[in-house]
């Protein structure tokens, strides 16, 4: 028991320190502690941003930034994770929007007062060049910010530092549906598609097959041919 | 990179010293036969002694696994005795669950005229849906058709789907795909707009739409931001999940008691109509697996919807994803995305052969890798004593070219690199791990169930996928059976009239337990998992 102990390291959560194992992340190291998490967490996978957190390491000045579900503790550490950041986002109908530099200036008229300083791009957790796609939407080029903010997973910790007040990733979803609804290539082979299930080309064959029994399913299936994967 | 200990790295470098041979080679795949022997034995559905029957309710004797039933045959949070006279507010449709299923439910409903209200256990979006990597399926290229994806989906889950809901399934799935992208969803394309479509585990034609290995974050970020424009007819309540049904004395749904996950106070939505789209239970642990679900998945919609009279079935399938995580420790279960076999990672054992076709139905390519590691000892095993066998990325690279990898599967990359794993120049140990409940509430094509007024979409339903869902069609359920649920929620919202509210039903189910004796001692839903250090 002494000995498991002794690996034990020192966490600060919210400034009162507790000891955890080394090998934890930050979100079950705060479950160790003891504490039931209610804000701060949510997927668990690094998908969903609810976990956003912000640490300080004793004796070293710089602020970090993480996921608590995908940061490792380290020995004293100082946490806080933000639970909730307000942030300015507005409301639109994409239906009635055109797919221009204008739209998004008149939906996101702060989007211009972007410093261009960078402190976006330090706090993602996601590695993304925030202050890349943000350029990219001051130039207007909806499909190089759709494209450069991708991977967003919105966790408000850009928002949270942005110096002129921007709330970045609202402004990146508007990009990325405007880019889907409008600039994206159609596709022709889908709207075939449509088209032929409305006529109904496919209803006899899907109510032939819901006739057959499970020895004639069986035999169907195993014999139905599988189109090669790529590159055989 | 350095994030493989010593004694990993040596087996690594026997994958490394197959990997042109095998790009060559390809495992053949498993006959019928073969595949029930290896499923009999070796997959976690079939270990009796895990799984038991329900003892009371209506689908007394339905087989789960044992977490399961213990909550199912749970004690309810609220007496019958709750005041509802005075409810806290009113709207035609109360959706349960902010995820996918419920996100596309909300905006249906209110299409259709319905006043909506959703409410939803922690922040819209925390569910599920969000962290679903591989893609969505949907017969859109001329060499398919939907009775094709028929027939694929009903073989995969071993011949027991209910037809009708599978039919819905396929038959409404290129619409998906158009109502999606007209949101503005960013699907991989060609140049020329031509859908990249791959092949999934157990797919005969290439349907699987992605966006990159985001596809359910981008699904759930673009109907999400969606619902929150339309914030005039939708409202969003969060941190408020559900923890009982409501009837009026006719036995209608009437609404739901909510509890406020913070004050822990409870409170009564009365409602026209109900969604119930809370997901499935992946956080229940079922046999001790790890799970790629996300924190509140807790099968809550199962509990409630069954305490008021609604039928489950297929509860005693489960499905473990061939490939979580198993190094390192801190993603243990954590999923790697079937995309990355649909690219041509093979899984391989601890000497670098192929021992298992790579896209087998999830149930069975699970059950070879459990095979391959327990009655064969060809796993290998981390220094925390987990068994894994090694899925070999890096073919990737040599398949497709350079880049690929980066391009793909930005998720994992970012994943693997935060623990000193770069995938596209090694292997990854996996395992399978605990990833969607093939069950749940039994419901029609358009949502509905035998209680009036109650509709069902999502994982937390049950006989769309028989017993083993099929990659990519758990994104297409929750569009699919959230925008018929919602539609149908309005269209009976319309026109109904409640009677008296009241909870003669928990009343019941209290009696009912007495009367049987049992006692599980859990207060159900359970709504979270306990984490917190046992001491």
């Amino acid at each position: 028991m002494e000995e498991q102990q002794e690996n034990l390291i020192p966490v600060y959560i919210m400034g009162k320190r507790y000891m955890v194992p080394p090998s934890l992340t930050i979100m079950k190291a705060m479950e160790y502690a003891g504490y039931t998490l209610i804000r701060g967490v949510g997927c668990r996978g690094g998908f969903c941003g609810a976990c956003a957190t912000t640490y300080r390491i004793k004796g070293d000045p710089k602020l970090y930034f993480g996921l608590a579900c995908q940061t490792v503790v380290e020995p004293d550490m100082y946490l806080a994770q933000i639970p909730f950041f307000p942030a300015q986002r507005a409301s639109y109908d994409i239906t009635e929007m055109k797919p221009t530099p204008a739209t998004f200036f008149s939906t996101y008229p702060e989007l211009l007062r972007c410093l261009g300083c960078g402190a976006c791009t330090k706090a993602c957790p996601q590695d993304l060049d925030v202050r890349a796609y943000m350029a990219a939407g001051m130039k207007g080029d909806i499909a190089e910010m759709a494209d450069l903010s991708f991977d967003c997973i919105m966790c408000g910790l850009c928002a949270a530092r942005c110096p002129a007040e921007e709330a970045q990733y609202n402004v990146a979803i508007l990009a990325r549906r405007l880019y889907g609804r409008y600039l994206a290539p159609r596709s022709e082979h889908l709207k075939e598609r449509l088209e032929e299930i409305e006529a109904g080309e496919f209803d006899a064959q899907l109510q032939e097959l819901k006739q057959l029994s499970r020895d004639e399913l069986v035999e169907e299936y195993e014999t139905r041919d599988i189109e090669p994967e790529e590159g055989e | 990179m350095n994030g493989y200990p010593a004694e990993m790295q040596e087996s690594i470098k026997r994958v490394e010293a197959t990997r042109m041979r095998r790009i060559d080679e390809t495992h053949p795949r498993m006959p019928m036969k073969e595949r029930e022997r290896v499923l009999d034995q070796y997959h976690p559905d079939y270990i009796d002694e895990k799984m038991r029957a329900v003892r009371v309710g209506v689908s007394k004797g339905q087989r789960m696994p044992l977490e399961m039933a213990d909550i199912v045959e749970g004690r309810p949070h609220v007496s019958p005795d709750f005041d509802l006279d005075d409810p806290r507010t009113e709207t035609d449709v109360l959706i349960i669950g902010g995820g996918g299923a419920g996100a596309s439910a909300a905006l249906l409903a209110q299409e259709n005229g319905a006043e909506v209200i959703v409410t939803t256990k922690l922040r819209f979006g925390d569910a599920n849906t969000m962290m679903a990597q591989g893609g969505i399926q949907a017969a859109d290229r001329p060499n398919d058709s939907p009775a094709i994806h028929y027939l694929d989906v009903i073989g995969g889950g071993h011949f027991t789907n209910d037809p009708d809901l599978v039919e819905a399934l396929v038959a409404d799935a290129p619409f998906v795909i158009n109502w999606l992208e007209g949101l503005g969803m960013m699907f991989d394309k060609e140049p020329d707009g031509t859908m990249v479509e791959r092949h999934g585990g157990g797919t005969s034609r290439m349907r699987m739409h992605s966006a990159r290995d985001y596809s359910g974050a981008e699904i759930m970020r673009t109907v999400r931001d969606e619902v929150r424009n339309r914030e005039d007819g939708i409202r969003v309540i969060e941190f408020s999940p559900a923890v009982e049904l409501v009837l009026d004395d006719e036995g209608h749904v009437a609404g739901a008691i909510v509890m406020n996950l913070e004050t822990k106070s409870y409170a009564y939505i009365k409602a026209k109509a109900v969604v119930m789209a809370t997901g499935g239970g992946g956080r229940l642990h079922f046999q001790g697996f790890p799970t790629t679900n996300h924190y509140g998945a807790t099968a809550d919609g199962v509990v409630m919807a069954y305490r008021a009279g609604a039928e489950l079935g297929y509860l005693e399938s489960m499905q473990y994803h061939p490939t979580g995580a198993a190094f390192p420790e801190q993603i243990l279960g954590q999923l790697v995305t079937e995309k990355t076999r649909g690219l041509g990672a093979q899984p391989v054992n601890k000497h670098g052969e192929q021992f298992v076709y790579p896209l087998e139905p999830r149930d069975v390519e699970a059950a070879a890798f459990i095979r391959e590691c327990q009655e064969r000892d060809n796993g290998v095993v981390t220094l925390t004593g987990q068994p894994g066998v090694w899925l070999d990325s890096p073919m990737i690279e040599i398949i497709h070219g350079s880049g690929t990898i980066e391009a793909n599967l930005p998720a994992m990359v970012r994943q693997f690199k935060r623990f000193g794993i770069d995938i596209t120049q090694e292997p990854m140990l996996v395992y399978p791990t605990l990833h969607y409940q093939n069950g749940g509430v039994r419901l029609e094509p358009d949502g509905s169930t035998e209680i009036p007024g109650l509709f069902i979409a999502g994982e937390v339903s049950g006989g769309v996928h028989g017993h083993n869902r099929l990659m990519g069609n758990s994104l297409l359920e929750v569009t699919v059976f959230g925008r018929r649920a919602g539609r149908s929620a309005a269209d009976y919202a319309r026109d109904v009239a409640l009677g008296q509210p009241n909870l003669a039903h928990v009343k019941a189910w209290n009696d009912e337990l007495d009367e049987a004796g049992v006692d599980t001692g859990v207060t159900s839903p359970i709504l979270l998992p306990d984490y917190t250090r046992q001491t």
